[in-house]
């Protein structure tokens, strides 16, 4: 669980990234913080796992306040995967990335063995197991980061803007594969501009401007709601934009789901004939 | 990220701002050389306190103050180091002519911070890469140096980012001896060196596609032009070159060895560099054209 009560950070620079953030994630939800460039998004999850301190407020990981311990001891329990996966990816071969937050937390060298196994299948990596991360493509490295956090199998599991850069049939992976996590009762925070992405997986949504939490509901909520996504310099899923036209046939109009809007229209239109 | 911030080109409007690069490189050229060629402490003090107008003026008093703040502990570390060798090499000199030659090494170190820093705080890296080409250096020799301190905020920005994606990983930098703390920087300094080699090969490529080096001749935008303060700048510096020589010629007592040979050589070496330094300021105001002389040239020469 993370609470975060009147969280103010400021960068030594002078930037004030957040201004006021108050929150409570519970164990085994799934939740996405969208907003626009600069609103602080990375920010807040980079007070998740400590590697940065409120200057004012108090962040809390399971009941412990993130500034009396040791960045390491917390992202144990939080696993924080960075946007690009280049600015992690350092060995010679994918085995030994996955292995070196292993060895830095202390697993024995057979549990070592078989989570680095384990995370190589999940994520479909095992015949790059001895190629060099840097002769990867795009993609495949951004799946080898991710690896590389979910070996040590942390239960809270931060990804930011994970669908950047992946074809379609990529994310169509990563959103099973992250239901998969969430259904096994991991707690899921994605960063992401990608209301595509997040009208498909349709989680809690966080919404965020200037460095505070204008919105906060779910996803058939917000992102129906489009006065409040304007604020936020983010569009409304196609979908939902469709059944705001169609609004005058007397359609419901808060729909974001593909599967769900083919019913409805499906019934509709069989009704006419 | 403190230290450099003394150091660090600050965008402001100020007469110091708008100088010509070249005129402020001349002062920095004739300080350094004051600096180095007196070595008791009246001049260096001088050569310290009159350059405060000119911070003042440049509106970067605060930070100057920080680049001062960073220097502390070099300072003191120098003051300390001369008293100490000085006191015990040098047996026959009194505690106050040993303190006073230390405070001048100090002053010394100091006068040549404060002058970097002026320089470095009032200078953009555009303008400075701007009077390198037109003094007549190649273009992709100045186009490498601007392009150099162009991306050390960049790499700065991007080394935090990787220390962080490590420590999220569970790295810590300040874990185990001496040793293994610099091992620890293994997973921060491959992924730094890797992404900016491949950034150059991406501007590279870039800078290609937008077809750099298609023109023989460039022109530029800009064009610099000494004008009066500039003039000014340089004459005065000059001059205070001109008074503190002469203030070594008429005080050169016993701190400052009265060897007249010495003080020969020395004044022979300020007017061989105020010789050099004429040389320079011509070669310059030669190479300075007007921008409307580039405008003959047909605009994509060399690109059929």
């Amino acid at each position: 669980m993370i609470v975060m009560e009147n969280v103010y950070f400021t960068y030594p620079n002078g930037v004030e990234a957040l201004r006021g953030i108050d929150l409570k994630i519970e164990d085994g939800e799934f939740i996405a913080i969208m907003g626009q460039n600069g609103a602080g998004k990375t920010t807040l999850v980079k007070h998740m796992n400590g590697l940065l301190k409120p200057t004012r407020g108090r962040v809390l990981v399971d009941d412990v306040e993130t500034t009396k311990v040791s960045v390491a001891k917390l992202a144990r329990k939080v696993g924080l995967v960075f946007q690009n996966p280049d600015h992690q990816l350092f060995s010679e071969t994918v085995e030994d990335e996955i292995r070196f937050a292993l060895k830095n937390f202390g697993f024995d060298e057979e549990t070592i063995k078989k989570r680095v196994d384990w995370a190589l299948n999940l994520l479909d990596l095992e015949r790059y197991r001895n190629v060099s991360p840097f002769m990867l493509s795009g993609g495949e490295r951004k799946r080898v980061a991710l690896a590389s956090v979910l070996a040590w199998d942390p239960s809270i599991i931060i990804l930011d803007e994970p669908t950047i850069g992946q074809d379609y049939r990529q994310k169509e992976r990563l959103r099973q594969f992250i239901m998969q996590l969430n259904q096994q009762g991991k707690t899921i925070i994605i960063v992401t501009h990608d209301v595509e992405f997040v009208a498909e997986c349709s989680p809690k949504i966080l919404l965020m401007r200037e460095g505070k939490i204008i919105a906060e509901g779910e996803a058939r909520e917000i992102l129906t709601d489009e006065p409040l996504l304007y604020q936020a310099s983010i569009s409304m899923p196609e979908i939902a934009k469709i059944f705001k036209k169609l609004s005058a046939l007397g359609l419901p109009s808060k729909v974001i789901d593909l599967y769900e809007a083919a019913n409805i229209l499906y019934e509709r239109l069989s009704d006419i004939r | 990220m403190s230290i450099f911030d003394g150091f660090k080109f600050r965008s402001e409007s100020s007469p110091i701002h708008e100088m010509d690069p070249r005129a402020k490189f001349i002062y920095v050229c004739i300080l350094f050389s004051s600096a180095i060629i007196f070595n008791n402490i009246i001049p260096l003090l001088i050569l310290f306190l009159i350059q405060m107008p000119i911070v003042l003026l440049a509106k970067v008093q605060r930070e100057w103050l920080r680049s001062m703040k960073a220097s502390a502990f070099f300072a003191t570390l120098i003051f300390a180091m001369n008293f100490l060798s000085l006191y015990f090499y040098a047996g026959h000199e009194t505690i106050c002519s040993i303190t006073e030659r230390s405070a001048a090494m100090t002053m010394r170190f100091l006068v040549l911070i404060q002058t970097f820093s002026i320089f470095f705080l009032t200078t953009s890296p555009d303008m400075l890469g701007l009077a390198l080409e037109q003094s007549g250096i190649p273009y992709e020799i100045c186009f490498a140096f601007t392009t150099a301190v162009r991306f050390v905020p960049v790499l700065a920005e991007e080394a935090q980012t990787i220390i962080d994606a490590q420590r999220a990983r569970g790295l810590e930098l300040e874990r185990g001896n001496i040793i293994r703390r610099i091992r620890n920087y293994i997973p921060i300094l491959i992924p730094l060196i890797v992404n900016a080699i491949r950034r150059s090969m991406e501007l590279a490529e870039t800078m290609e596609s937008r077809a750099w080096g298609a023109v023989k001749n460039r022109t530029n935008l800009y064009a610099l032009r000494i004008k009066g303060r500039d003039i000014l700048l340089i004459a005065s510096s000059f001059v205070i070159l001109i008074i503190l020589s002469i203030y070594l010629d008429l005080h050169s007592g016993p701190i400052n060895n009265s060897d007249d040979a010495l003080l020969n050589r020395r004044l022979r070496l300020v007017a061989r560099i105020i010789k050099i330094k004429r040389g320079i300021l011509t070669f310059r105001l030669r190479g300075c054209k007007r921008p409307f002389e580039y405008a003959e040239h047909p605009r994509l020469d060399g690109y059929s």
